[in-house]
């Protein structure tokens, strides 16, 4: 109980996975949270990697936490634009009301 | 130990509930402010584990960066008042309970792989990166980084000058009817198109707007 270990950290990973799963799954709102949402996925993967790297003494998990870090960025960066030229060119970033697609 | 523990299931349930927040908030505005808290709370247990170059990068990235551009787009679309409507209409709530079914099966398979999973210790430290307990975090990391993965590190950094060269293209517009300055016609211009000699007659005005 009060040995905190590599299963801790890798179960808060799944349950942070998981929430951010459901958010994507069950979002009825606007692209913003599903963004976060995605965020939040990549936040659970940063954890496991982190918890690997420190709990087998390899250094490569954090070099490889960096660079998902980077891609991160990135994704929110690009994704906010588009969504700003969506609203730009649609009025309405519901999810919903996004059909042009048909999908 | 004990307080090692503590430490970590405050900052850990903190890390959850936010994480809950984040997608059952009604505003979205209050939702990137959960989101700031999670990310927070996420770089605490990663200072206390002892990776704290990657704590320390996690707050000024996420925190500083993303966060903030999350709460400028919030802001400048104005949806923050849009509510939440999960279970009101019913063309839409069809496929909730798939998906609910669908993420605990996903949950139960992370956690039977969590609770199932063993290694062999002396099968995977093979890897010559390993953590000293001489030098710091930050010193070991900046050693990797800057020579074994100097490719990668290059090809990160152009992933975001491509990133931040997209996002000016999509967001950029040219209106009409917009006077610009233009430095190539202000500098290629002659003495011929600006200044004219006109001869003045006597008693009778010029009409300069030909």
């Amino acid at each position: 109980m009060f040995e905190v270990g590599l299963g801790h950290y890798l179960t808060l990973g799944a349950i942070i996975f998981t929430i951010g799963l459901i958010g994507i799954f069950l979002n009825r709102k606007n692209v913003i949270v599903l963004l976060m949402s995605i965020e939040l996925i990549l936040l659970a993967v940063n954890i496991n990697l982190v918890s690997f790297s420190i709990f087998i003494n390899d250094l490569s998990g954090q070099v490889f936490t960096l660079f998902i870090l980077t891609v991160a960025a990135a994704e929110a960066a690009i994704g906010l634009a588009i969504i700003v030229v969506y609203f730009r060119n649609a009025g309405t970033i519901r999810v919903e009301e996004i059909e042009k697609l048909k999908g | 130990m004990i307080a090692h523990a503590v430490f970590f299931y405050l900052f850990s349930f903190i890390a959850i509930v936010s994480a809950i927040m984040v997608t059952v908030a009604r505003n979205t505005v209050h939702s990137v402010f959960f989101l700031i808290l999670d990310f927070i709370s996420i770089s605490c247990l990663f200072i206390m584990i002892g990776a704290e170059f990657l704590g320390m990068i996690m707050l000024i990235v996420y925190v500083g960066a993303v966060a903030v551009l999350f709460l400028f787009v919030v802001m400048m679309l104005n949806v923050a008042q849009q509510k939440n409507e999960w279970f009101s209409s019913a063309k839409s709530s069809s496929h909730i309970p798939i998906g609910l079914l669908i993420s605990l099966v996903i949950f139960f398979e992370l956690i039977i792989v969590v609770g199932g999973w063993k290694y062999k210790p002396d099968l995977l430290s093979s890897s010559s990166i390993t953590i000293s307990d001489t030098t710091t975090n930050t010193h070991s990391l900046g050693n990797v980084l800057y020579t074994d993965y100097i490719h990668l590190f290059q090809i990160s950094g152009m992933i975001l000058l491509v990133a931040m060269i997209g996002a000016i293209v999509l967001t950029f517009r040219t209106r009409p009817g917009l006077k610009r300055q233009s430095y190539i016609r202000q500098i290629s211009r002659e003495k011929g198109e600006g200044v004219e000699v006109i001869d003045v007659p006597n008693n009778k005005g010029v009409k300069i707007d030909v």
